[in-house]
């Protein structure tokens, strides 16, 4: 992120140091992950010690240190997603793109993430592709959405 | 927009935002929360302001969308008044009908009506239909009623009257008597009694007092605090500005679950229109209350549900509890008195106003008062938020109002409390729903997850999973909650992979009690519920995967084969197509079979087959 998009943010959320989790959340929401340049230039201009920046961002599971997929895959595994089935439908997941949970595929089109709970219990398992919600997934409804999703983003 | 700046301008106001509602105009209600735009609202909406314009009828029909309405298995909800019809799973392509049959032509469309399973008749309101039949939705019920980005609609149904009748007539002392006459408690999980917490922070000494409102949701499988703050911010920032008045304070929070950000957007936006109308600041409604709110995103970490977490969180630290010798009412948000309390703890709160003390303590049970809602899902038929008085019993919630059991399981367990509860077993569900008896069956009341499980919800592997959840979301603090879960979590493994051993079980004994007694917050003084309820109300299922390696519902992989049923199977060959492993042999029309060896267990043949010819054993 540009140095001035950062100073940009610091400034609305006037230098405080207790804002620090904010912070990290709209400069992350630019760009979908936190770089090492950016967290030691906010630990400068705060100032606050680079490893308590470190702290936060390994402490919250909001924050990636790492570059995330063009697309997000995340797959609800809370309780009610679980008991529909929703691990056999992460398994389909990790084997189709060839990754774990956390991991990003080698042409940085997809990342597999997991999350508790989207309140859509209803329509579970479900899994939500970038903003898309899929409900009611089988593993075999896995292959074809990942299919519909690279046709896409090639084009 | 006019400032509201005395108690008589509020009353003023709200009589002409009523003037202006013509109750002969039609009104066509569209649920649009998060689960109804997993299911396409959005686009509904947009079909149905095109559909008007086509017809001309702009202007001559109001379109109010709202949150969710509870009954999300048949979202999106549309709602035609003032012939009070409710349309369910309604599709862009609906939309047509509904405005040719309905708005113009004053006729139902009845392939959109809810269908009773079982005598196969159609229902035309909404509070005809079982699932709300059985409901008490004083609090929820709401969402039905206004349109969450409008405070003026709240004004309309009343909202503000019990905030205005406190400042008018009540001290802080009198309100602070009245919530704990009405015998409310918290609703976050805890259970502890909301006006006793409100007293000890209004008496203990400080510079400053804090509220805070926790919309973490932590629970995973419950999103009350989520449908009531998308549907309904307004209730709950009333509720907030009542307690803040009671507790003496002037700045409040609302830490709001980090994958909420439909609930963040509409509570912020409620927030900035209470300032504009002069509801929020400096003297409010001409009184003496000062008063403002702060919103607050998380980080997606569990443990931030937990108060002082929380707390450190909103500090800007790492979401860490402490020891509560000093509790939080003394010393909380940076170390100042600080009250906190649950979503729906404050929206109870201007209905207690409102409605009296005497009238809400007769909703309930001795020890438990009100409503409570709760988050029906699972493998139930009618999945949703419902509102249910305190004392009902669980069958009642998952048979009157769930409907029973999706496709033809039989009921097993149902599981509350969420990490922190326990699962309940069949043979007990005619309990009612209180805190207390909650408690003494081994599970807990929670924030209000229910979680219906059939006989293909293996116990074994329901523990496995609570306690791979808590193990990951414990703050590591505590080394017998970090290590303790780790060590449950891989012994419940263990046995799910049919490497379990003799002694396993008293082995998770010993460790929930190391676990329960020697960690410092609830995650890990509860975290044992789930093994412990399961263990004690399903033992015969870890004994048959210990002793007989064999996974009775059919869940643990590595203790069940798949195989093809040949009277059933048609070879059709569809299981085929999907296998990603390519086990699955046999020619078209002729029966298909699955090598064993080459099987990788990944249900997708399972899921495929319309002939219900793949066994699970
Ligand atoms: C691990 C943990 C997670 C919690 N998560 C939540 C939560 O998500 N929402 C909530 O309201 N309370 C949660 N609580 C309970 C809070 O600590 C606190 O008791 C509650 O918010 C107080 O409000 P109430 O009295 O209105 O219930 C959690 C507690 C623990 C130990
Ligand atoms: S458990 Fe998956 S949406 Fe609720």
């Amino acid at each position: 992120m540009s140095l001035k998009g950062i100073d940009q943010i610091l400034k609305k959320f006037e230098y405080r140091e207790s804002a620090i989790i904010a912070i990290l959340q709209e400069v992350q929401e630019k760009q979908n992950y936190l770089p090492e340049k950016d967290l030691e230039y906010i630990s400068e201009k705060l100032p606050i010690p680079l490893t308590r920046i470190y702290r936060i961002a390994s402490f919250y599971n909001a924050f990636s240190l790492k570059p995330r997929g063009k697309h997000i895959i995340s797959v609800c595994l809370g309780t009610a997603c679980h008991v529909r089935g929703a691990p056999m439908v992460l398994d389909r997941l990790k084997l189709e793109l060839g990754i774990d949970i956390g991991e990003m595929t080698e042409d940085g089109l997809f990342s597999l993430e997991t999350v508790n709970c989207l309140g859509a219990c209803a329509m579970g398992p479900i899994v939500v592709f970038g903003k898309e919600y899929h409900g009611q997934m089988t593993p075999a409804r896995v292959e074809s959405a990942i299919k519909k999703y690279k046709k896409t983003s090639k084009e | 927009m006019k400032k509201i700046s005395s108690l008589q301008e509020l009353d003023k106001a709200r009589q002409e935002i009523l003037d202006r509602i013509d109750p002969e105009k039609p009104v066509v209600t569209i649920t649009s929360g998060t689960s109804a735009r997993a299911y396409g609202s959005e686009k509904v909406i947009d079909t149905l302001r095109k559909e008007l314009k086509k017809q001309g009828l702009t202007g001559k029909i109001d379109i109010r969308i709202t949150g969710g309405q509870g009954f999300d298995e048949r979202e999106p909800l549309v709602m035609v008044s003032p012939q009070d019809i409710l349309y369910q799973q309604v599709k862009p392509a609906d939309i047509a009908d509904i405005v040719s049959e309905t708005l113009i032509g004053n006729k139902v469309v009845d392939r959109l009506l809810y269908k009773d399973a079982e005598t196969g008749e159609t229902v035309l309101h909404k509070m005809d239909i079982p699932f709300y039949k059985a409901q008490s939705p004083y609090i929820f019920g709401n969402n039905s009623k206004i349109d969450p980005t409008s405070l003026d609609d709240y004004i309309a149904i009343g909202g503000y009257s019990a905030l205005a009748k406190v400042l008018r007539e009540n001290s802080p002392e009198e309100v602070v008597e009245m919530i704990k006459k009405s015998g409310l408690r918290g609703r976050g999980g805890g259970g502890f009694p909301t006006g006793r917490k409100w007293e000890s922070c209004r008496n203990a000494p400080g510079k400053k007092h804090y509220v805070i409102c926790n919309a973490d949701e932590g629970d995973p499988g419950a999103y009350m605090d989520r449908g009531l703050l998308e549907g309904n911010p307004h209730s709950v920032l009333e509720g907030m500005m009542i307690g803040a008045y009671a507790i003496g304070s002037d700045e409040g929070y609302v830490y709001v679950r980090y994958e909420y950000p439909l609930a963040s957007e509409n509570v912020e936006r409620a927030i900035e229109q209470l300032r504009t109308y002069g509801l929020l600041g400096k003297n409010i409604l001409g009184t003496h209350f000062n008063f403002d709110i702060t919103v607050s995103r998380g980080g997606g970490a569990f443990i931030c549900g937990e108060s002082t977490a929380l707390m450190a969180s909103l500090e800007g630290k790492a979401g860490e509890p402490r020891a509560k010798h000093i509790h939080t009412v003394e010393s909380g948000l940076w170390d100042q008195p600080t009250d906190l309390n649950n979503v729906e703890t404050w929206a109870n709160v201007p209905l207690i106003i409102n409605k009296g003390v005497d009238w809400y303590t007769s909703i309930g049970t001795e020890g438990s008062k009100g409503t409570k809602i709760f988050s029906l899902v699972g493998k139930v038929k009618n999945t949703g938020l419902v509102e249910v008085p305190m004392g009902i019993t669980i069958r009642e919630v998952v048979e009157n109002i769930g409907g029973g059991i999706s496709g033809n399981g039989k009921l097993k367990a149902v599981q509350t409390g969420g990490p922190s509860g326990g699962a309940i077993p069949t043979s007990l569900i005619d309990m009612p729903i209180d805190y207390d008896r909650l408690t003494e069956v081994g599970s807990m009341m929670g924030s209000g997850g229910m979680i219906v499980m059939d006989d293909k919800t293996c116990m074994v592997d329901i523990a496995k999973y609570f306690m791979n959840f808590l193990k990951d979301e414990s703050c590591g603090k505590c080394t017998t909650c970090r290590e303790g879960t780790r060590r449950m979590y891989e012994v419940l493994n263990a046995i799910t992979e049919g490497k379990g051993k003799e002694g396993d079980i008293e082995l998770l004994e010993d460790l929930s009690w190391i676990v329960a007694e020697g960690s410092l917050c609830a995650l890990g003084q509860t975290a044992p519920n789930p093994v412990l309820s399961t263990i004690k109300y399903f033992r015969d299922e870890y004994e048959a995967h210990i002793k007989e390696k064999r996974c009775p519902a059919g869940v643990c992989k590595a203790l069940i084969t798949y195989s093809i049923d040949e009277a059933k199977c048609t070879g059709c060959g569809v299981c085929k197509t999907v296998c990603p492993a390519d086990a699955i042999t046999g020619k078209k029309k002729e029966l298909h079979t699955i090598d064993p060896d080459t099987c990788i267990r990944c249900g997708a043949c399972l899921a495929a087959c319309n002939f219900d010819a793949v066994k699970v054993v």
